[in-house]
């Protein structure tokens, strides 16, 4: 038994026999022509061209259809390959130039561009020298009236079979995928964001790339556990590890089933109380997935993302764009975005050199602080939201406010953009809810005087906890105290959640707290609106309240209120 | 001659996508279009060489135009900057 450790690609265990494919070495022979004969090898470099540009665009048709334009876009960027002058007129050049065939002059001039790779020090864009191989190759087959070796011989397959290859290209996995025998693959080459590992998540497929030697390991007929989940491919396993991965496997299956179950189930507590259960969002790249999850909507889109690794502001369109796509996921759904909470030393980086390091950031320098400081940044972030609301109505959220006084200060701002977007003629929401994050002790402890301002809060429990409690998480001495159960910490959530109701407004919290499973609890007995959770947690915390007696919870709340220490209120919490 | 400089602003920078359309619009052009990053200066209509300058978000880019219709060339390639390549 051999176990080898790659990448994987997609979820999954796959256990089966091997099918080595020979590894197609593609040896250009050097020939020097005659004079009279190099029109005729540009002919014929050029037929190649337009053959491989033929089965170019068969080949999108086909992808559109299985797998859709996403994908497809990649094919287009293959035929920008195949017409790079430094292919349609470069090699051609050098077939005339240096008297040489056209396999070889187009050799010569691949090595060339793939050398210039090798001195890129970004994985990412080193990987897509795979797009120029594939498309290379495919040139060489149509001039050596040679069919990938590959495809021939994967047709014969007559039984079950993982595929082992040094490399697959994505235009190769399209042709894999008709082939209903090949139920898993593992290649030597490939890395996460190699685009056959991300075609490899669509074809459902358990894959393993990266492995680097797996051709010379593993022979044809051998028997091999593919573990896409982790990575691990293991070679000859012994009948005990087998069994394990077979469990594995089932298991797997029994969850992946009750997930997609639980997706379409509503959140509701086993008597019945409907709860609003969003979710956390920190990039627009989680998009995709959050449609799957048949949520509430956003509870909390951070915008910190805008502002990270980069050496300038974004732009009012950029910011526009993102947001608009961000409403238009689920247009029927609540989604609120959150003004940036970020740090001096965020923006340091960015052209407010005058700044100075913070000793204490947490309580320093951050959230509407500094957004308050430099109004442009706010401006510009509030005017994209205010102009991507035209079609769909999103709520504002403002974080780290202290004060009534920030809050005017804020929605002044608010008025001013509304006028000048009014002034210029672009469409806007009026009515755009308006809410702040409570988590400042002082903006809690004047939760009645911030309602005159507000439509909503939210409560920002992790900071709200650490600044009430003088417990910095990040410090070993005394993170322990952290403690989301403190009789302050439910003190002050029942004054925030009672005030506001008394307004008839609504309190949601996007907070850890909310994804605690005991702390989850805690707050719906205290009677909190709407929880929003990471996204990882949103399916698990959804099956958490489905089992909760929201009556029963409700019932012991001036238990809970009553408690004088946080073991007492864990023992109260503990027996529903 | 015609030169403007532009930022990179889509996430993942100038990847195999935006590379595609830059190339694709360079090439309705007759001018010579080049692109200069990081010290390094491409045909602008050749997809591999873009590639290979490795272009991240937040970059500043120099485009250079020259010949009969080097004015619209610049106006088109600048447009795809500003939109970030449409990437939804």
């Amino acid at each position: 038994m051999i176990i080898k450790k790659g990448v994987g690609v997609n979820i999954g265990i796959v256990i089966g026999n091997a099918y080595v494919l020979s590894d197609e070495e593609i040896v250009v022979e050097k020939r020097k022509i005659s004079r009279e004969q190099i029109k005729n090898e540009v002919v014929r470099y050029k037929n190649a061209l337009s053959k491989t540009k033929e089965e170019l665009d068969l080949l999108k048709e086909q992808i559109l259809t299985a797998l859709g334009k996403q994908h497809a876009k990649l094919i287009d960027a293959h035929t920008m390959i195949l017409k790079d002058p430094l292919i349609s007129k470069d090699v051609i050049n050098l077939i005339i130039s240096e008297q040489i065939n056209a396999e070889y002059a187009l050799s010569i001039k691949v090595e060339e561009i793939l050398k210039k790779f090798d001195q890129i020090n970004d994985l990412f864009f080193i990987e897509r020298k795979n797009e120029i191989i594939d498309v290379s190759r495919r040139i060489i087959f149509n001039l050596t009236n040679l069919k990938p070796l590959k495809i021939k011989e994967l047709k014969d397959v007559k039984e079950k079979v993982i595929l082992v290859a040094n490399n697959i290209y994505p235009s190769d996995l399209i042709s894999i995928r008709k082939i209903p025998n090949i139920i898993g693959f593992c290649t030597n080459m490939g890395t996460r964001t190699s685009h056959t590992a991300i075609f490899a998540q669509n074809t459902g497929m358990p894959a393993v790339v990266g492995l680097g030697d797996i051709t010379k390991v593993v022979k044809t007929g051998e028997r091999i556990i593919v573990n896409g989940e982790d990575g691990t491919v293991i070679i000859s396993p012994t009948d005990e590890m087998v069994e394990i991965y077979s469990k594995k496997k089932e298991q797997l299956h029994k969850n992946e089933q009750y997930l997609l179950k639980l997706k379409k189930l509503s959140t509701v507590t086993r008597d019945n109380k409907r709860i609003t259960l969003m979710i956390n969002l920190d990039h627009q790249d989680s998009l995709e997935e959050y449609k799957t999850m048949n949520s509430d909507g956003i509870g909390l889109f951070r915008t910190e993302f805008l502002y990270l690794n980069r050496d300038c502001l974004p732009s009012e369109e950029e910011q526009f764009l993102i947001y608009r796509k961000i409403l238009q996921s689920t247009p029927n759904l609540n989604i609120t975005i959150r003004t940036a909470d970020i740090g001096a030393d965020k923006i340091s980086n960015i052209g407010f050199k005058d700044i100075i390091a913070e000793k204490n950031p947490f309580m320093g320098f951050r959230g509407i602080r500094l957004f308050l400081k430099y109004p442009e940044l706010l401006k510009t972030q509030i005017k994209s939201i205010y102009r991507a609301s035209a079609q769909t109505t999103p709520s504002i959220l403002i974080p780290m406010v202290s004060g009534v006084d920030e809050i005017i200060r804020v929605r002044n701002l608010i008025n001013e953009v509304k006028k000048e977007l009014s002034l210029n003629n672009i469409p806007f929401k009026d009515d755009i809810p308006f809410g702040v994050m409570i988590e400042v002790p002082s903006a809690a402890l004047v939760i009645d005087h911030i309602l005159d301002w507000v439509d909503f809060v939210s409560v920002g429990t992790n900071d709200l906890i650490q600044y009430l409690l003088a417990v910095d998480r990040v410090n070993q001495y005394v993170s322990h105290m952290y403690n989301p159960f403190h009789p302050a910490v439910i003190r002050v959530l029942n004054l925030i959640i009672q005030t506001t109701h008394k307004k008839g407004k609504r309190v949601s919290v996007c907070g850890e707290m909310a994804s605690d499973l005991l702390a989850l609890k805690l707050l719906l007995a205290l009677g909190v609106d709407s929880l929003s959770v990471p996204m990882k947690m949103y399916l698990k915390v959804k099956q958490e309240i489905r089992n909760l007696n929201y009556e029963y919870l409700i019932s012991m709340s001036t238990k809970i209120l009553n408690a004088s220490s946080s073991d007492e209120v864990i023992e109260i919490l503990g027996k529903e | 001659m015609i030169v403007r400089e532009v930022v990179v602003k889509n996430d993942k920078g100038l990847h195999l996508r935006p590379c595609d359309m830059i190339s694709r619009v360079a090439m309705r052009f007759s001018s010579e279009i080049t692109i200069t990053s990081g010290g390094k200066k491409v045909d602008a209509k050749s997809i591999m060489s873009l590639l290979t300058l490795a272009v991240h978000k937040g970059s500043i880019i120099k485009i250079e135009a020259n010949g009969k219709d080097e004015k619209e060339a610049i106006e088109e390639l600048v447009k795809l900057f500003e939109t970030g390549f449409d990437e939804e």
